[in-house]
């Protein structure tokens, strides 16, 4: 496959995602203006201006209308996804850290970092259906987590709220009342920083990321371990193909060392797995940095990656792929 | 996507004499045809081909070919995907010049590499070409670990207790201190890391299979290319590298090129039997590469 190079960003990307028709991608980089991407041939639609920090993450809504994006500049804010028009503002006094529409996209959560004296936090958020009715007050504030939570994503049914982070350890929230209701296990858990998390296309299970060197795919409801993908790098993204049994985890060396060694010894490529029998498939090259993102596309027949390097690349799988053997 | 319907055109084969249409030429441009035309296709989708080819009868034919090309929606998207194929640009997007590249079809062909290789594939054909240089080296046991040292059970990067070993974590960013440390304090001179004791030795020992067993090839044509040398040369044995130098500004072909060969013996029997044949009109010389000097 040739893939198609995007260099839209000028900083490292941090985040990408496909809306639900998987005709769009959105990129998200430490510049400051998140971008949307035709997903089929690369070209821009668009850029969201208005932040004045890193962009850290961003979700779409199911019909493709709103987009939430977080950012460091401690705000999160609601785009029109057509225009690029600001909607409106979250103000919060740490930075924000990831950001997930429920279903129904009448909730959102959105995590900030610990910041000055304050620790790190889960906030939901009503979103209203008109703009002009929206509110900045949080529905719950959840906390105690230590260190930042990288990822926080909705339960089945809107029901629970999953968050990961610097602390290694996922928890599970009820998302009405705001208690823990479980955290995994630390045994089989991972030993260092959770740096990603995808929920399969069915939400029955998610997949985690860590800088362990390691991947692992969980239970939404039951916190279970299911499967671990162990690898030989620290893993930055990861994704799960809604078409096949497979996992991409991308990731590399630390950005800091990345200079001071040849490309290939950072292992900078997506690495395919499969996601019953746990044995890697493949490897698809091209980053000159580490993976930071990575997206299915919604139809299984492509996927992009965004890199240290700024680009995002978009692959659309060759026919052979489909009829991989192990 | 554009589908080309030939349903809806006609070919309508209509003799004519060459004669008529080009009166001045002179009479052996008889096998000469006309280019191929193209007419639209119009805003109506309509595209003409006309065409000239000869006949059973050797007579020129004109052919005329009406295609309507038409766009067909593509299936996969949703009405409202299509809705947003045609949302104008925004944001950055708006001023947005040809010539900022935003987007770009890699170069590059990549391949979703397949890892089978470090268990069979991969090492065997290193083992292959190196094998005399590993056998002189006095060391059978190929499979040596550098993380737990045992002896031809496992590769390093596959040692089960990898996570346990404590450079591991650094392996990559710097070389293992034991090894620096017989290295480099024993003469107490700077040894590169690849040429210390236990370091993978890949690198250099790449290089030295590309200096090995290679064949320079000159006198080639201008047209010959890379697979053109590696069909010639295959019959003799397993080809490990072809390579034809191309001028860096016209990419055309300097008129040289080299082949290594994994064994010694299929390059000499190739040196024999090529050198002083003629390929392209051209005699090739075909000799030992002399060793780079660097």
């Amino acid at each position: 496959m040739r893939p198609i190079l995007m260099k839209g960003h000028e900083r490292p990307l941090t985040f990408l995602k496909y809306n639900r028709d998987g005709d769009l991608l959105f990129s998200c980089a430490k510049d400051h203006n998140p971008t949307v991407w035709f997903a089929d041939n690369g070209e821009r639609l668009g850029t969201y201006r208005g932040h004045n920090g890193a962009v850290w993450c961003c979700d779409v809504s199911r019909d493709s209308a709103r987009l939430i994006t977080g950012s460091a500049d401690q705000t999160a804010k609601l785009w029109n996804v057509q225009t690029g028009q600001q909607l409106f503002t979250f103000n919060f006094d740490s930075p924000a850290r990831a950001v997930d529409f429920s279903v129904g996209d009448r909730l959102a959560v959105i995590t900030t970092d610990p910041f000055m004296e304050l620790s790190s936090a889960i906030h939901v958020k009503r979103i209203a259906n008109d703009p002009a009715d929206q509110v900045g007050e949080s529905a719950l504030i959840l906390k105690g987590p230590q260190g930042r939570i990288n990822r926080a994503v909705w339960g089945p049914l809107n029901r629970t709220i999953i968050s990961a982070g610097e602390d290694a350890v996922i928890r599970i929230w009820d998302s009405e009342t705001g208690k823990l209701l479980k955290e995994n296990d630390k045994e089989v858990g991972h030993k260092k920083t959770i740096t990603s998390l995808a929920k399969s296309v069915d939400g029955s299970h998610f997949l985690t990321g860590s800088l362990d060197k390691s991947a692992k795919l969980w239970d939404i409801r039951t916190l279970t371990l299911i499967k671990t993908y162990v690898t030989e790098r620290p893993v930055n993204a990861v994704a799960m193909s809604p078409l096949l049994d497979h996992v991409v985890l991308g990731g590399g060396q630390d950005a800091s060392a990345v200079t001071t060694t040849d490309h290939r010894a950072g292992k900078f490529e997506a690495k395919f797995y499969d996601k019953v029998l746990q044995e890697e498939i493949g490897g698809v090259k091209g980053h000159f940095g580490p993976i930071n993102a990575l997206a299915f596309n919604p139809d299984g027949k492509s996927f992009s990656s965004g890199g240290e390097d700024g680009y995002v690349r978009l692959h659309h799988f060759d026919s052979d792929y489909f009829n991989i053997k192990i | 996507m554009a589908l080309v319907r030939p349903g809806s055109g006609s070919a309508q084969p209509a003799k004519l004499r060459w004669g008529e249409l080009e009166e001045d030429d002179g009479e052996d441009l008889d096998f000469l045809l006309p280019p191929k035309q193209v007419i639209g296709p119009d805003e109506n989708g309509i595209k003409k081909v006309i065409e000239y080819k000869f006949n059973e009868d050797g007579n020129k034919v004109k052919i005329t070919t009406t295609t309507r090309t038409r766009k067909l929606a593509n299936a996969r998207l949703s009405k409202r995907a299509v809705e947003r194929r045609s949302w104008p640009k925004f944001g950055d997007a708006v001023h947005e010049d040809v010539g900022a590249r935003l987007t770009m079809v890699s170069t590059e062909e990549i391949l979703l590499e397949r890892p089978r290789a470090p268990g069979s594939k991969a090492e065997e054909p290193k083992a292959g070409g190196d094998s005399l240089a590993q056998l002189g080296k006095g060391g059978a046991a190929l499979k040596l670990c550098r993380t737990c040292g045992k002896k031809g059970d496992h590769w390093t990067s596959q040692c089960p207790y990898k996570d346990l070993a404590p450079q591991a974590e650094a392996f990559s960013d710097k070389p293992p201190t034991s090894d620096a440390a017989t290295g480099a304090a024993g003469t107490g001179k700077y040894v590169p890391p690849s040429v210390r004791a236990g370091a993978d030795r890949t690198g250099s020992d790449m290089r030295r299979r590309n200096d090995e067993n290679s064949v320079r090839v000159t006198n080639l044509s201008e047209d010959t290319r890379e697979p053109d040398l590696l069909e010639l040369f295959r019959p003799f044995g397993a080809v490990s590298r072809v390579y034809v130098a191309l001028d860096k500004n016209t990419s055309i072909s300097r008129g040289f090129g080299f082949v290594n060969f994994v064994n010694r013996e299929d390059a000499q029997r190739a040196i024999n039997k090529l050198n002083g044949y003629g390929y392209d009109n051209l005699i090739l010389r075909v000799e030992w590469a002399t060793p780079r000097t660097n």
